[in-house]
């Protein structure tokens, strides 16, 4: 069967139209279904074997429009329906895919869609300080919002409850000790045993989708970089990917390979720091110095050759804005010779460590059907089974002429996880070695040229933390008009709810460090 | 009178030095993980510092919250009190034996338990839970570990049974190598150092002692933070006086004193050292190996007194 076989078969099954050639959403395909058979449309993906993969809704003045992403072997789907302002309402994903939930729930906040079957009524990113039928995303909310003098405080919500003798609850957070983002976890518990973990995020929203609306694109991708920190590079670069497929721009092949070199940094260095915070959070505190010294190097590096140590504003619409010079390549090389050997002397100390051994294997384990039940990315889909990397399934360049090799575990606990990560630091650095060896002359970037007129595009990167999809779409004018960029974090942070079970109370640090979820990447 | 005066200065200096033990091993400790280490006299800074600062309480902190750091502080001292340090044969070795001593620690940790849950918050809670559970599971061993030795010495006054291993020559005892590796263990493990707890985490669902003094502040902290580095060198001075106590003096003349100081800081360095590599090569356990691990130095605790049984006490 063909990789697209899926799609036509899904698209007979229900009331739809195939949209007119859309080159922008390549590699995905555009399907506009009727509303009434949104929620058939999920039951017949569901049978296929699609992976539910994102969705977002936009306030288009005369509609409402509904999306929803769908993937199986590489081959998306953006599926379309279309609502009326006074009926806005669409059967739900969710009964068929459980990592839709907080999706729709954030649909619902934001641009006020009614899901109906959705089985959780609770407010998701909108906290409860919002007014009930304020919906941010929708044209007539001003950006600047209508902001109370204070904020009444977001204490109602209502946490799933355990009873019974001797159960008790562990509100965790907000505001966490140490130099972690707002969340707020809320434990049911027997003695130190975990019942049941129930996450309270959106504390960080920061209106990033309503303040993308009338940017240019020079603008976007310096707001897609500030979507979460640690993944600066990887979302500009989805968001640069996608303006450029929505105006159909070229990119100087040098520039594809100067992005590809900084997302492979980006990426060593978020594993080497939480590799070594996973040894933090058991007390092995020696492997936790020695793996952010290893990233301090690196990231001082990226600091003296590409401007900045997160490589932020490096990639811009059209290409990148930094060149490498052939000093800066050897010294690039010569770093990655040098490490190599520290990072497999430590991940094999820490492997070889019995003390070590007995905390991560079986902690926070995530069963490999459970994990693609959720739609789990990334690192912690591959260490559970699911074999996904957008740079070998759907490669983009450079990596379509590279051979991209994906460390798959099934024991899906902490230690896999670490596994992961290790293995997939060590392929960086001879993915980095091979790219710059390949590296094309030439310029580094071409002019940007906005789109005539109305256009769409979708972003797929393989950031650190796992594929990230950006959708956006340019008016007339060629300014933003709808901007969403969907984190991998979105479909990790579940996992971590379901993964904590049946695990002990002081686990969860080493089990949250091993997801690692980013809160403001979620939040938005 | 000269012996009430020396036995007040042996405490204070126990008290005041206690910092600095506390100090040595975070030096060492940072050395053994490459990084660069903190002045000897840091905690001495953040004692004062701590010391200086005003208290933050909760609305519902009532006597007991307010009252502990005190009573454990106090305990603490007195535990202290009864350890010897350089000088064996003071008056407060006799005013109270190891028995009293394991009281006043179990004393100091019933009131740090009730703080931890008179603020009621979910921490404090689990932080007391957990302490218990390690306390109740490690003082049997402490004793046991003790009456051992006691049983050698016919004693449980900790000065006599330390005189009787001081003047009993070079004797390899069976009974005391067991007694040895279970005091060390529940050492550890009662002055929360990995692989039980943590002390300097900030991952509060992990904490153990930490978790019961979250909500401590100011001076209330400092004489928790001062008491806990008391209680650490307690430990350590039991450990180097009981099994090896060569060089604490017998007489109270100058020389004999300044040899005592001289061989209890050689102890404590070396102590501190091996303490350092002990918690560098290991991560932290799960919290529901912690029985495992006590009952093990407990173990440990019983075959050195069955060795003695067997081995030691023939012949008599």
């Amino acid at each position: 069967m063909s990789a697209s076989d899926w799609r036509e078969q899904l698209a007979s099954s229900v009331q739809s139209t195939s949209a007119e050639s859309m080159p922008g959403l390549a590699p995905a395909q555009l399907l506009h279904v009727s509303a009434a058979d949104w929620g058939k449309l999920a039951r017949v993906a569901k049978e296929l074997g699609c992976r539910w993969v994102a969705g977002w809704g936009e306030d288009r003045a005369e509609e409402i429009l509904v999306n929803a992403c769908l993937e199986k072997k590489g081959a998306y789907m953006i599926a379309r329906a279309r609502l009326d302002h006074t009926a806005v309402t669409l059967p739900s994903h969710t009964p068929y895919y459980a990592a839709a939930s907080r999706s729709e729930r954030h649909t619902r906040d934001l641009v006020g869609v009614h899901f109906s079957e959705h089985p959780d009524a609770r407010r998701w990113t909108r906290h409860q300080a919002w007014a009930e039928h304020a919906y941010p995303l929708r044209k007539e909310f001003a950006a600047a919002g209508a902001p109370p003098l204070q904020t009444p405080p977001d204490d109602s919500y209502p946490f799933l409850q355990a009873h019974g003798s001797g159960v008790y609850e562990i509100p965790v957070g907000p505001v966490h000790a140490g130099i972690i983002e707002p969340g707020h976890f809320r434990f049911q518990a027997v003695g130190e045993l975990v019942l049941n973990l129930e996450e309270h995020l959106g504390y960080v929203h920061k209106g990033i989708e309503k303040i993308a609306e009338g940017r240019d694109a020079a603008a976007l991708a310096r707001l897609a970089g500030r979507i979460s920190g640690d993944c600066t590079v990887a979302h500009t670069w989805a968001a640069c990917m996608a303006m450029e497929r929505a105006s159909s721009l070229d990119v100087p092949e040098r520039a594809h390979y100067v992005r590809a070199i900084m997302c492979e940094r980006e990426r060593v260095a978020n594993h080497l720091g939480d590799i070594g915070a996973v040894l933090n959070d058991v007390a092995f505190t020696f492997g936790f110095y020695q793996f952010a010294r290893l990233r301090e190097d690196w990231t001082r590096l990226s600091h003296a050759l590409l401007g900045h140590r997160f490589m932020m504003d490096r990639i811009i619409p059209g290409g990148v804005a930094v060149d490498l010079d052939p000093a800066g390549i050897d010294a690039m090389r010569e770093q990655i010779r040098a490490l190599r050997p520290e990072v497999e002397q430590l991940i094999a100390i820490a492997e070889d460590n019995a003390s070590i051994e007995d905390r991560l294997e079986t902690t926070g384990y995530l069963d490999p059907v459970l994990a693609a039940e959720l739609g789990t990315l990334g690192y912690v889909g591959r260490a559970s089974g699911i074999d996904f990397d957008v740079r070998r399934d759907v490669p983009y360049p450079p990596y379509d002429r590279l051979e991209v090799a994906v460390p798959v575990y099934h024991y899906g606990d902490v230690a896999a996880r670490v596994k992961v990560r290790g293995a997939e630091t060590l392929f960086a650095f001879e993915l980095i070695e091979r790219l710059l060896l390949a590296l094309p002359d030439g310029s580094i970037a071409n002019p940007w040229q906005p789109p005539a007129s109305e256009l769409e595009g979708i972003g797929l990167v393989e950031g650190w933390r796992g594929e990230i999809l950006t959708y956006v779409r340019f008016d007339s004018a060629g300014k933003i008009t709808r901007f969403y960029p969907r984190d991998p974090s979105w479909l990790n942070w579940p996992a971590l709810e379901k993964l904590m079970r049946d695990n002990i109370v002081p686990d969860f640090p080493v089990c949250n460090k091993s997801v690692n979820g980013s809160y403001s990447g979620h939040d938005l | 009178m000269i012996g009430w005066a020396m036995a007040a200065v042996q405490c204070l200096l126990f008290v005041a030095t206690a910092p600095l033990f506390a100090g040595w091993i975070k030096r060492v400790k940072c050395r053994a993980q490459n990084r660069a280490a903190p002045s000897l006299f840091q905690p001495y800074r953040d004692l004062t510092k701590l010391l200086r600062k005003g208290v933050v309480l909760a609305y519902d902190a009532s006597w007991i919250f307010r009252a502990t750091p005190y009573v454990v502080f106090t305990t603490t001292v007195l535990a202290a009190a009864v350890v010897p340090l350089i000088a064996l044969r003071l008056p407060t070795s006799a005013i109270a034996d190891v028995i009293v001593l394991v009281g006043f620690l179990g004393l100091g940790r019933f009131f740090l338990a009730l703080a931890g849950m008179d603020i009621g918050t979910a921490f404090g809670g689990m932080g007391s839970s957990r302490e218990m559970m390690i306390g109740a599971l490690a003082e049997p061993v402490l004793l046991m570990t003790v009456f051992t030795l006691a049983m050698s010495a016919s004693t449980t006054n900790l000065s006599e049974a330390v005189s009787f291993t001081l003047h009993g020559g070079l004797v390899i005892r069976p009974s005391f190598l067991f007694a040895l590796v279970g005091l060390m263990m529940v050492a550890v493990a009662e002055t929360g150092r990995i692989p039980i707890d943590n002390p300097a985490t900030h991952l509060e669902l992990t904490m153990v002692h930490e978790a019961m003094i979250l909500e401590y502040s100011g001076r209330y902290l400092a004489l928790l933070e001062w008491a806990s580095m008391i209680k650490l060198m307690v430990y350590f001075v039991l450990i180097a006086n009981i099994f090896a106590p060569w060089g604490i003096a017998s007489t109270t003349t100058p020389t004999t004193l300044a040899l005592g100081v001289l061989a209890i800081a050689l102890k404590l360095m070396l102590l501190g050292i091996v303490l350092v590599l002990w918690e560098t090569v290991m991560a932290k356990m799960r919290l529901f190996r912690v029985p495992q691990y006590l009952g093990f130095a407990f173990l440990l605790s019983l075959l050195g007194m069955l060795t003695h049984v067997i081995l030691e006490s023939g012949g008599h």
